[in-house]
């Protein structure tokens, strides 16, 4: 089942941190990803390779580059099947609701 | 490509459990563009230099105007680069809709479709290079969805493979 796939790649800070450089600047190559890592490259190559097997992340080639991006797909699909069935509007009203009482502390 | 290009490029991948030409048929045939996220009535002269529009929905229309904005009778053009039945379609792309999107020009949208190794479901990727066009990647990333512009490219994704595995789309 593919949502396995996704929640266990989401189960770890690492692969998590390494969404959220995509999310900043799209687009990245191995090394550029590495630098952003106290973590050998073949740990972060391991953590992308899951990454890759869930659908999170797409490489493409460019000349002699891979770069990696960021494929928002699968949370959507949680999202519309989980999320959005269930939860929405009260997520949305906590969410706000943590948002403005951080922004005060 | 230099990193400007690379960090405006979106890519999406989702699969599905239909065949590349089902797939296929659900991108470029109005009757089935009607059904999923945004839906607007496609056209497409499928041979390079080929005209791409696309029309709205009566409903569309009036639930556009109904929310103050007033809708064109073609919202998308754009020109078939490229068109290689059931695998790969490249077409330009501008979003008419939005005078400020339309001011951005024409923007690169590739689709390309693979059947899976297990014979049963199909991969769909969208690559839409947005360089020069930050309003369209914002609407495209979903940004505006609160303010019922639509979530963007994951969310017709998700929608078109609803529509593909269930005959229903996931609003329906």
């Amino acid at each position: 089942m593919n949502d396995d796939r996704v929640f266990k790649a989401l189960a770890d800070p690492t692969r998590r941190f390494l969404l959220d450089l995509l999310f900043t600047r799209d687009g990245r190559t191995l090394t550029e990803l590495e630098s952003e890592l106290e973590m050998s490259r073949f740990g972060v190559m391991k953590h992308l390779r899951v990454l890759e097997e869930a659908n999170l992340v797409v490489t493409r080639r460019s000349g002699r580059e891979k770069l990696h991006f960021l494929n928002p797909v699968p949370i959507r699909e949680i999202h519309d099947r989980w999320i959005d069935k269930y939860t929405e509007r009260h997520t949305a009203a906590l969410l706000e609701l943590k948002a403005e009482l951080e922004d005060e502390s | 490509m230099t990193t400007a290009t690379q960090t405006t490029t979106q890519v999406y991948r989702i699969y599905i459990k239909a065949t590349p030409e089902a797939i296929w048929d659900a991108i470029t045939k109005p009757e089935w563009t009607a059904r999923y996220g945004y839906t607007g009535l496609a056209s497409y002269d499928l041979r390079p230099g080929g005209a791409y529009t696309v029309a709205p929905t009566p409903e569309f229309k009036a639930a556009a105007e109904a929310q103050g904005f007033p809708c064109p009778d073609v919202i998308v053009d754009g020109e078939v680069i490229e068109a290689e039945p059931p695998r790969r379609l490249v077409t330009t792309f501008r979003m008419l809709m939005d005078p400020g999107m339309a001011a951005e020009g024409f923007t690169r949208i590739t689709h390309e479709i693979s059947p899976a190794p297990d014979g049963k479901s199909s991969s769909l990727t969208v690559t839409h290079e947005l360089a020069g066009a930050p309003l369209l990647a914002a609407l495209s990333r979903g940004d505006n969805e609160a303010e019922g512009a639509g979530g963007g490219h994951a969310w017709v994704l998700s929608d078109l493979k609803s529509l593909l595995e269930t005959g229903a789309p996931l609003a329906g």
